[in-house]
């Protein structure tokens, strides 16, 4: 924009004019043509000299060499400072209309979700305004614009909804929160949804290998969430959700800047889902009904003169859910078999504390600790099954940054140290254990600062149920030219698979549990394994003026060892250590174009390969479709008085997902190899009033695609074919909801 | 009262050591010419490619070049060579004409439609 700013100075030979004044005109452009503007008020600077505009927007105003800074303004049109130098100058100047500059500093405005062209790992980055474009109400919820995630149900009965990427399930992700692990273990089934939308800043998304700085857990990729910060959130934030079936949220954020190196922040979540719903006449509970308190209070120190700056984290959650038959009462159906019912009831307390310090003479060394404690406590049964998980988990790192010779050489090094006290009872199997592991790692980082830059990782654990291992990661990244980018990455990854809390769903059947125990130190199984391989392609383009990008990716995960989970066997789920292949091809093509002003789409496509080889033989992994197709569009209008309308359209095709194996089971309770391919539509409609007021209204499921009958023996679950997890589109049809938001 | 005049006899002897010895991480900084981001681009490139330069940053607006250099492995003389090497005058040292006529058209410096252009 600032360039648009015409100034026009027309150094004039005007012998006429006296030095003592200054001549000039005001002048609008309308429809391409210039004309004056009669009525503009033009002064200099701090002074009380001043005049206005002739009826051709012309001016003469008095002039001395003190006076530098001529102002220009007229109501409804930007206020300009124009530099004098000398009176020996006509200023012909053109104000610009408020509302046309505003449009012009929203089109500069960054994209909301962005493919880096400059790091060397396939990172892209949602901010906090690609979250407004859905009601995101949880971590959970926030990929629904975002093609490199698929959003998936877990099961009918607690519709609880599972990430995947790279067609691979949450568990093989690493998921942070500002860098700590916090989804995971007991977590790891319901975890996401127990971090506000809200409080997301922004969500880096790696695909594939990632660096060894976070641990070695992450297989497919890693997801980061960054929180607000006290010290730039809003003093108050506002959110009032409301749905149709009966989901009511209240978000506020109070933050409070103490001084200038302390600031506070208070967050509290709120929500209640108390209305039954049963549209599909199933007499099963279509979500499960609950309510979630959450609330964290953060500390932020931060001295610009010593270097040093710090977190302090407390967070409480508690939340409860009640799932199954419409008319199942806890108090007095709770494990009986007069109705089919279940509750799960979470109490979590997390705290971390960071520590930075960037040495103040040398800008690029820094030195970060941080360490958090969380304890995850799970009480639940599903019919007559017990499932009660208990996590203890301390995390503590710290890391070291500099350079060799140059900053284009960085590197990282540190230490990590975990810990894990599980309590975990199956219903009256006692799985109880502690894991525990200390490790180093360095990372090595070249950029020549131009077309190419690696990144080089290696770090060594000592697990007391892993053993030691090393685990190397690689990246590379090259710019054959302009605009254009290929990245290349491998890397290994190694966990201990929680078999029950990763696979929760499984207690919503009737399936019995087939453990087979290997010798393994965790459930008797060996530890996870796999390779991870990356390539992918980035190229920016201009068409017709406007900005756009494509990418291409290919991913392959190669296990050396899996807990493989298989489904095939309708009366049970077994695990098992992997005896022969497993892998997972994920190809996905996207495209990013500002089509025309205002207007943004992003298409994606996307193919998965994944195979495992079960017991009974080689098959593709269960209720994982093939192919996908994504669109989203956005249409944002222009701004006029700081308030704009947002729209926002999302489709999802998903297509074709093979079912497990029923065929032993009677003909009623049976399932074509392969469902339906299913449409998904998503809209949202924002009105920003002003900066401090927006309210939105949008629909999920638009179209009201639903699975018929998603539950196996609904109408009899305590005989041995009830199933829930075979699930392969929404169980609730179209959802309509609305909020406000409102800040200070 | 002896042992403190002693402890600041001291600690000026250690200060003065100081200032003599060449700093491992010392900060400078001095006005090199150019114009666009390739200019940044290839100035800090060039300050970094000069043995001993750990940290370069080239300010586009006041064309301040802000260094970390190690003073035992490199002088400011050799900086302000390396820079003006490929093209880009300093105070000190100004640049080859021919350096200069190898920078990209956007990158001339000293044409007035250039810096014309970049206005």
């Amino acid at each position: 924009m600032k360039k648009n700013i015409i100034i026009l100075f027309l150094i004039l030979p005007l012998v006429s004019i006296a030095q003592d004044t200054l001549k000039g005109m005001a002048m609008v452009q309308e429809n391409g043509q210039m004309s004056g503007l009669p009525g503009a008020t033009v002064y200099w600077l701090d002074t009380d000299i001043g005049t206005t505009t002739n009826d051709k927007g012309w001016f003469t105003i008095k002039y001395k060499p003190e006076y530098k800074k001529l102002v220009i303004s007229f109501i409804s049109y930007r206020t300009d400072t124009i530099e004098v130098t000398s009176a020996n100058q006509e200023i012909h100047h053109i104000l610009k209309d408020e509302s046309e500059l505003e449009e012009v500093v929203l089109n500069a405005k960054k994209k909301t979700t962005s493919i880096s062209y400059l790091s060397t790992a396939n990172i892209s980055t949602i901010s906090s305004d690609e979250l407004l474009k859905a009601a995101c109400c949880n971590l959970s919820e926030s990929f629904e614009t975002n093609p490199s995630i698929d959003v998936n149900f877990s099961d009918a009965v607690t519709g609880t909804k599972q990430i995947q990427m790279l067609g691979l399930n949450s568990p093989y992700l690493l998921i942070a929160q500002e860098n700590i692990p916090t989804v995971r273990g007991a977590s790891q089934a319901y975890g996401l949804t127990f971090t506000p939308g809200t409080w997301i800043e922004s969500i880096q998304i790696t695909k594939g290998a990632g660096s060894v700085v976070n641990g070695y857990e992450s297989i497919a990729g890693q997801i980061n969430a960054e929180l607000v910060k006290p010290l730039t959130d809003d003093k108050l934030f506002v959110n009032l959700y409301g749905a149709n079936n009966g989901r009511l949220e209240l978000n506020t954020h109070f933050n409070q800047i103490l001084s200038d190196k302390w600031s506070t922040g208070l967050y509290v979540h709120v929500n209640d889902r108390s209305k039954k719903n049963d549209q599909n006449d199933d007499n099963f509970l279509d979500m499960p009904i609950g309510s979630q308190i959450n609330v964290m209070n953060r500390w932020q120190y931060q001295n610009v003169e010593t270097g040093w700056v710090g977190f302090l984290n407390l967070r409480y959650l508690n939340d409860e859910k009640q799932a199954g038959e419409v008319n199942f009462n806890p108090d007095i159906d709770k494990m009986t078999t007069n109705a089919w019912g279940s509750e799960i009831e979470t109490n979590r307390f997390d705290t971390a504390l960071k520590i930075g310090y960037v040495f103040p003479e040398i800008p690029f060394q820094s030195v970060g600790f941080q360490t958090a404690y969380s304890k995850h406590n799970q009480d639940s049964y599903y019919g007559l099954r017990t499932y009660n998980i208990e996590q203890e988990s301390v995390y503590s790192s710290l890391i070291f940054n500099s350079i060799i010779g140059d900053t284009r050489n960085k590197f990282k090094t540190g230490f990590t140290f975990t810990y894990d006290k599980y309590k975990e009872m199956v219903e009256l199997v006692d799985y109880g254990r502690n894991e525990n592991s200390i490790g180093a790692f360095f990372e090595y980082a070249f950029d020549n600062l131009d077309e190419f830059s690696f990144t080089a990782g290696l770090r060594a654990d000592q697990h007391n149920k892993l053993g030691f291992f090393v685990t190397p990661r690689f990246h590379l990244r090259y710019a054959p030219w302009e605009k254009a980018v290929i990245r290349g990455s491998f890397g290994r990854g190694k966990r201990s698979a929680n078999v029950f809390a990763e696979n929760q769903q499984l207690f919503a059947s009737n399936r019995s549990i087939n453990l087979i125990e290997d010798g393994g130190k965790v459930y008797g199984l060996d530890p996870e394994t796999a390779w991870n391989y990356g390539i992918s392609f980035l190229q920016g383009f201009n068409l017709f003026d406007k900005k756009g990008d494509v990418l291409i990716d290919f991913f392959r995960t190669d296990f050396t060892n899996q807990v493989v989970v298989d489904w095939e066997n309708p009366q049970e789920i077994a695990f098992y250590n992997l005896d022969g292949k497993s892998f997972a091809n994920s190809f996905q093509t996207e495209i990013n174009y500002n089509v025309i002003e205002n207007v943004d789409v992003r298409l994606s496509y996307k193919f998965y390969d994944i195979s495992t080889d079960y017991k009974d033989g080689t098959n593709s992994k269960p209720l994982v479709p093939k192919h996908r197709f994504f669109a989203n569009a956005g249409y944002k209008t222009t701004v006029r008085n700081n308030s704009y309308w947002m729209f926002d359209l999302t489709y999802n095709l998903v297509g074709k997902q093979r079912f497990p194996f029923t065929g032993t089971n009677p003909t009623e309770y049976q399932r074509p190899e392969y469902s339906p391919s299913t449409n998904l539509l998503n809209a949202q409609i924002t009105k920003i009033f002003s900066p401090k007021f927006e309210m939105y209204i949008g629909g999920e499921n638009i179209t009201g695609t639903t699975q018929d009958n998603p539950i196996i023996a609904s109408e009899n679950p305590f005989n041995p074919y009830f199933d829930s997890t075979m699930v392969y589109a929404p169980i609730n049809g179209a959802n309509f909801y609305t909020g406000l938001r409102f800040k200070l | 009262m002896k042992k403190v005049i002693l402890f600041i006899g001291a600690v000026l002897m250690a200060t003065s050591i100081s200032a003599q010895k060449p700093k491992k991480n010392a900060k400078v900084s001095f006005e090199v010419d150019g114009i666009c981001g390739m200019c940044k681009k290839r100035i800090e490139k060039a300050a970094l490619n000069t043995k001993g330069v750990k940290f370069a940053s080239w300010d586009l607006k006041t064309h301040e070049l802000s260094l970390i250099i190690d003073e035992r492995k490199t002088s400011l003389k050799t900086i302000h060579e390396s820079v003006a090497a490929v093209g880009h005058s300093t105070k000190e040292v100004t640049c080859s004409i021919e350096s200069y006529n190898n920078l990209d058209p956007c990158c001339k410096y000293n044409d007035e439609d250039v810096i014309k252009d970049h206005q």
